[in-house]
């Protein structure tokens, strides 16, 4: 098969590596060949920060080049619109519609774009945007909107429940299960 | 058992198999997880040392004691530890010892991307160089069978690709070989001009044997392909780019080992090919050795020595079409990374800011201190650098400068190699005012115990090495302490000591805000009747802190409370939550 490539894109703490590490996980036990490549460090700080994660037959480079993107799933609105050139003609973009004001809007010196999901929505893509926040909030925290993206996503493949409950039991800390299985239930549902 | 690891992991595995038995290293990204996964092994002992320095030397101790040993650092970390590396080097080892070195192409998270290959030649020590999360595991394991057979150390190549990339590894059992005895050897271990004149005749010896080790080695292999218009030599993750990028097309030459690099090996390679280039990060190193070998050979004129490459700078480079996907029109503002909510630094920089000082500042999150809309730094170099530049710079100023100007450095950064700038200040007498900025970890490479928490590595309660006791003994007699969340008195103490005739340290001391063992009162309410919009408390980059229809407006999933806001607004608009 040809290699499939998604992009992980957000601002730094919102669990995006987390999100790349269940994907991986679920991946490899399907037989694929994986690669998963983070960013650590200085990026992490409240920055824009990017995940690759690519399965195949042969998966050799770690990283994603533009144009090349099957999906991006984007935890926040702006990180959306700021990767859109990754994306092959015609990919799927999943996106949370939470905005987080960078700090040049903050600060007064950017504008935060107005109307960005009209704007993806323009584009050759297949754009799902919704609340993600919201949904993690209900299912009981704030954080949990990596688990909801997840469950989103879940839509597009044909792995089990089971095989999903799995990755999702290796990934995240037994105290936080039942809350992220729920995050991750009303992403799906949603 | 398949599994996917980091490539960090699969060289904390790899050393775990191979019997690896002590661990000394300084948190550096990207090379930080190797030491913290191998020191999830029990049955490996592994420490944070002071420093990268301190680091190797342990190592090599351990190694000449008898036990596999290791250290890791990045790239400029192996700057601080170059001495012994140099040394080391004629000494050779007793048991094997790996030195792990990670690159950061790109910057990601450093303040330059110098090539750490130049060492590897420089210092004449072998150096392998995975190329994924497998061949970390594997190289890990190899590296101590050269180390003992060649009597050399082994330098461990990593990059910010292959260390923070998980890809497909299968695990195997630990061996540990027998403990080798120590025989005192003064001519092999005493470095001092006699032994080391007959030192470096074996050194170059054993250069030549590795070379001819390298002509054979099954690490650098040709691959076959079906054109042979172009043949391609390469390693590490450029390796990655160039087989994504073509599959078999053309052939290539993967080198595991970088130094030293094979001669007849690659000429043959070249014989079978029309056109040779090579495909390497950064500086020109492989080609230089093709050239050296006087071949004609095309490398940095396609590809540029500044920053990472990827499949498609491969492909563009050689002459084939890549594609881009769409953008939209508008402009996206940045994100840069910032400081976090609540992050004791903010308030301190903003001190330092309000009484506009010149600030040398250094290596950790607090750097971030230098951008919009705080802008309160003056220099950042390396390590260290901050109180030894302060020094310097006080001592060519006059009064004035010395009571307009600041070092600020991190409880890691001044134990790695801020306290031997202080004892300069100490005994030099300049008058130098240093801030320590204490906030009880290693904040930027994600969390790492230091010799000033009163944990180790492993998480068990330690010698904590006391700040203050520390300054006074180097002989600083004016050592203050301050909660930086409470500006007023930061402002005075500043003041206070930027005034006195002699050195002083203050020491700015509050827990990182992320720590789990801090407990934050909640979130600040803001009262939209009371605020004027003046922007006062947008004046400290606040990212839980925003001006909505000319309101400040606090974001309850970011904002700790940390209260430095409400010590801004003038009109009480900001206050304690519910």
């Amino acid at each position: 098969m040809e290699t499939k490539n998604i992009m992980i894109v957000g601002v730094g703490g919102q669990g995006t590596l987390l999100a790349s590490k269940l994907l991986g996980r679920l991946l490899l036990t399907k037989g694929f060949d994986v690669k998963v490549s983070e960013v650590h460090g200085m990026s992490q700080r409240g920055g824009s920060v990017v995940t690759y994660v690519r399965w195949g037959d042969r998966v050799c480079s770690p990283i994603i080049d533009k144009g090349q993107a099957d999906c991006i799933l984007s935890f926040e609105l702006l990180e959306a619109a700021r990767y859109t050139e990754y994306l092959k003609p015609g990919g799927r973009i999943i996106v949370n519609s939470q905005q987080i004001n960078p700090m040049p809007v903050i600060a007064g010196a950017a504008v935060y774009p107005e109307k960005l999901v009209e704007k993806l929505s323009a584009l050759n893509a297949n754009v799902d945007a919704f609340d993600a926040l919201s949904l993690a909030e209900e299912a009981g925290s704030s954080k949990a909107v990596n688990l909801v993206l997840m469950g989103r996503l879940a839509k597009h493949f044909d792995f089990t429940d089971e095989e999903w409950m799995d990755a999702i039991e290796q990934s995240v800390p037994p105290k936080f299960l039942e809350m992220n299985k729920k995050a991750f239930e009303a992403g799906k549902s949603a | 058992m398949k599994t996917l690891m980091l490539g960090n992991e699969a060289v904390a595995r790899g050393l775990y198999e191979a019997g690896c038995s002590f661990v000394s290293s300084y948190p550096g990204t990207p090379s930080t997880e190797i030491t913290e996964c191998v020191a999830k092994y029990d049955e490996v002992y592994a420490e944070w040392a002071p420093n990268e320095k301190v680091a190797l030397e342990a190592a090599f101790g351990a190694s000449v004691r008898g036990k596999r040993s290791f250290c890791a650092m990045k790239h400029v970390g192996l700057n601080v530890a170059a001495d012994p590396l140099f040394t080391i080097s004629y000494t050779g080892v007793n048991a094997g010892l790996i030195i792990g070195v990670a690159d950061d192409a790109g910057m990601h998270s450093s303040q330059n991307e110098q090539d750490s290959r130049h060492y590897a030649r420089a210092a004449k020590i072998p150096m392998l160089e995975p190329s994924d999360s497998a061949e970390a595991l594997a190289f890990a394991k190899l590296a101590y069978e050269l180390s003992e057979q060649f009597d050399t150390a082994v330098l461990m190549k990593m990059c910010t690709r292959v260390s923070h990339s998980q890809s497909v590894v299968e695990t195997g059992e630990r061996v540990v070989p027998e403990q080798k005895k120590y025989e005192k050897d003064p001519a092999k271990y005493i470095m001092m001009p006699v032994n080391a004149k007959r030192r470096h005749p074996v050194v170059e010896e054993r250069t030549k044997a590795l070379t001819a080790w390298a002509e054979t080695a099954e690490i650098n292999r040709i691959e076959p392909g079906q054109e042979k218009s172009l043949g391609i030599i390469t390693s590490s993750t450029c390796y990655q780019y160039v087989k994504e990028a073509f599959g078999d097309t053309y052939p290539v030459l993967k080198l595991g080992m970088i130094w030293p690099m094979p001669k007849q090996k690659i000429k043959d390679f070249a014989a079978t090919v029309d056109k040779l280039v090579v495909v390497e990060e950064l500086d020109g190193f492989i080609e230089t050795h093709c050239r050296n070998l006087g071949l004609s050979v095309s490398g940095k004129e396609l590809f540029t020595e500044i920053g990472e490459l990827s499949q498609d700078v491969v492909k563009e480079k050689l002459g084939q079409a890549v594609q881009t996907g769409e953008t939209l029109s508008e402009e996206i503002p940045a994100r840069p990374p910032v400081m976090c909510a609540g992050c004791p630094h903010r308030s301190l920089f903003y001190v330092l800011k309000k009484l506009n000082l010149t600030v040398l500042g250094d290596i950790g999150c607090y750097t971030l201190g230098a951008v919009a809309p705080l802008n309160a730094i003056d220099t950042t170099i390396c390590m260290g650098a901050s109180v030894s530049g302060l020094h310097g710079f006080v001592k060519a100023g006059d009064e004035e400068c010395a009571g307009k100007t600041v070092a600020v450095i991190g409880d890691s950064t001044f134990i790695h190699s801020g306290v031997t700038g202080l004892i300069n200040i100490a005994y030099n007498e300049s008058n130098s005012t240093v801030i320590i900025l204490d906030n009880s970890i290693t904040g930027m490479t994600g969390h790492q115990q230091n010799p000033t928490t009163g944990y180790n590595l492993k998480g068990d309660p330690c010698t904590k090495i006391d700040l203050e006791s520390l300054c006074h003994a180097v002989g600083i007699k004016r050592v203050k302490v301050v909660d930086p969340y409470d500006m007023e008195t930061c402002q005075t103490v500043i003041k206070e000591e930027l005034a006195a005739k002699e050195p002083s340290v203050i020491i700015s001391r509050r827990p990182c805000a992320l720590l789990k063992y801090v407990k934050h009162p909640g979130p600040i309410c803001s009262d939209p009747e009371k605020c004027k919009g003046c922007k006062a408390c947008m004046n400290i980059g606040c990212p839980a802190i925003s001006m909505v229809d000319g309101k400040a407006v606090i974001d309850e999933t970011l904002c700790v409370g940390c209260g430095v806001c409400e010590q801004l607004c003038k009109f009480g608009a900001l206050g304690a939550g519910k």
